[in-house]
């Protein structure tokens, strides 16, 4: 593992800081499961653990399963989030 | 070809980080979502088509993706707006047992093939570590929040002991991996399972908002750590995720700072201080307190006189369902030229900013919801300040009591309006367990009774006086 992969970690964090302390308490709820969402990212991964390479057992179940729990995350996520932001109206 | 899809994982990270920009402000947010949502899709996309991705079971994939798009989407769409915390709490549980499963699967993997880094292994492991508790975690605060666990901290003897030897133990299983291999990591995945119930399994009711906001950022800290497993076999898929779980790691983080600050506590003192269980309640003070209860009609006739209103939602209001009853009420005062306004506490509801997205659900404009900082001062020339179901956010004794539980957090200083009417269902203490001086004040009167039939008959009252 070489140090530009630690670099692009703690760089990413402190995008993270920057961009969440300037979001105002109203949004926080939907804030929260917006990026829960994003945190789904991991459906990648879990795409790439479906392969043949250990397909045949029971190990290709483990793929499956983090396939339907990431995608739960992301569709679950992001659509929870878009029906609580439709709410949020501005005064007429 | 490989270029394609390390610029496509670049897009998705830069909608990511411009999605949840835009989520700073209402009038930008539900694009920002969106914005969000299509930088998933691309990673999704470059992700399948990966054509050096090798062997994929594409078959498995799309019935996998599907199940989990429908059950998913059926929560999104039935959940109840009160409920927003349970389903956020289960999602974060989904994402880093996904997190978890993929680092299982790329150490199965490993096993076949030739030896393999430590750092390969340690991010296996912590990976793993965090997914797992975060997974189990979760479903206990979901079953907490649900009322299926006890909301009431559960501690025993030792507790603390056992989870110290629990970290030990995975600690020493870990560092024998390259001995034991399965077995030591069967034993990591395990304890890890028991740890996340233990942890959260001593947190009262009243914490769940730190809670929340813990295991939303732990499920982008697992996520990261998987990418630093995947990093080994496919960098560019590695890097997003990476990029994507130090995001929400460090946004989760925030929000869980913003929630303690909101309780005044400290995150080690939220996480091992069981608040609720062996707080000592400040002695006798409920007996002194002289209350004066009133009727709907005569509460009306104070809103009559009143010109500048405060209305201070809590979780009480949430339960009775009673938000569109506030929205009434507000309407009819405004309608007769009074100047309504909403003080939202940090910590009201269950999770942060769930009063808002609650209130916005009544169709409250959110311009009128003020933060603590921006309503405090304006309780000082406010004619009403109206509170219903909140409790503890309130106590005045947060300022100068300080043998009580919750001196120090910062409060909505409602004592400092005219008059407030306080609706409760009972004089039961709120979630802290201390008993409220304020509802013994001069200026301050009670209408007992469940929010949504106290607002409505109140609404009736100040009609007739039209």
């Amino acid at each position: 593992m070489d140090i530009a992969i630690i670099t692009i970690f703690v760089l990413a964090i402190f995008v993270g800081f920057e961009i969440i302390t300037k979001v105002p308490p109203t949004l926080h709820t939907p804030l929260m499961s917006g990026s829960n969402a994003i945190s789904g990212i991991a459906i990648i991964g879990a795409i790439l653990s479906c392969t043949d390479i250990i397909a045949g057992e029971w190990k290709m179940a483990i793929g499956c399963i983090a396939v339907i729990f990431a995608m739960i995350n992301v569709v679950g996520g992001f659509m929870v989030t878009d029906r609580m932001l439709k709410m949020f109206k501005k005064k007429k | 070809m490989s270029h394609y899809i390390q610029i496509a994982y670049l897009i998705s990270a830069i909608s990511f980080i411009y999605g949840l920009k835009m989520l700073s402000h209402p009038r930008t947010a539900r694009n920002g979502n969106i914005i969000a949502s299509i930088g998933m899709l691309i990673a999704i996309i470059a992700t399948v088509s990966n054509p050096s991705g090798g062997g994929l079971n594409y078959q498995l994939i799309l019935i996998s993706m599907a199940i989990g798009s429908i059950i998913g989407a059926f929560f999104a769409i039935r959940v109840q707006m009160t409920q927003m915390p349970q389903l956020v709490a289960i999602f974060n549980g989904f994402g880093g047992g996904a997190s978890a499963l993929v680092a299982t699967a790329e150490f199965l993997k490993s096993l076949n093939g030739t030896e393999s880094s430590i750092p390969f292994i340690v991010s296996i492991i912590l990976s793993v570590f965090i997914g797992t508790l975060t997974f189990t975690g979760s479903f206990i605060a979901f079953g907490k929040l649900q009322g299926i666990v006890t909301t009431k901290p559960v501690t025993f003897l030792g507790q603390q002991f056992l989870n110290t030897l629990l970290i030990l133990i995975i600690l020493i299983s870990a560092y024998l991996i390259p001995t034991y291999g399965i077995s030591s990591f069967y034993v990591i995945f395990g304890l890890s399972a028991l740890l996340g119930i233990l942890l959260v399994i001593p947190i009262g009711g009243a914490d769940m908002p730190v809670v929340i906001s813990l295991l939303n950022s732990y499920s982008g800290i697992a996520a990261a750590m998987t990418g630093f497993v995947l990093v080994e076999t496919n960098p560019s898929a590695g890097n997003a995720l990476i990029i994507c779980g130090s995001l929400v790691g460090a946004s989760g983080m925030i929000l869980t700072k913003i929630m303690c600050k909101g309780m005044n506590r400290s995150l080690v003192n939220v996480i091992f201080g069981a608040v609720g269980g062996e707080v000592e309640t400040s002695a006798g003070s409920s007996q002194q307190l002289n209350i004066k209860s009133y009727s709907t009609e005569e509460a009306a006739l104070i809103f009559d006189s009143a010109e500048k209103i405060i209305i201070v939602p809590g979780y009480g209001l949430a339960v009775a369902q009673a938000q569109h009853a506030v929205r009434e009420l507000a309407d009819l005062l405004e309608k007769s030229g009074k100047k309504v306004f909403y003080a939202i506490h940090p910590v009201a509801g269950r999770m942060p900013g769930h009063m808002n997205v609650l209130l916005a659900e009544a169709n409250i404009p959110y311009e009128l919801l003020k933060d603590l900082d921006q309503i405090n001062p304006e309780f000082e020339g406010c004619d009403v300040a109206l509170v219903l179901g909140a409790n503890d956010v309130v106590n005045p004794a947060a300022r100068h009591d300080t043998t009580s539980p919750i001196y120090g957090m910062p409060i909505l200083d409602v004592d400092k309006s005219r008059t407030v009417i306080i609706n409760k269902r009972t004089m039961n203490p709120g979630f802290a367990g201390v008993q409220n001086e304020l509802f013994g004040y001069d200026n301050s009167i009670m209408v007992f009774g469940d929010a949504k039939d106290m607002l409505t008959k109140l609404i009736a009252d100040i009609k007739e006086l039209d």
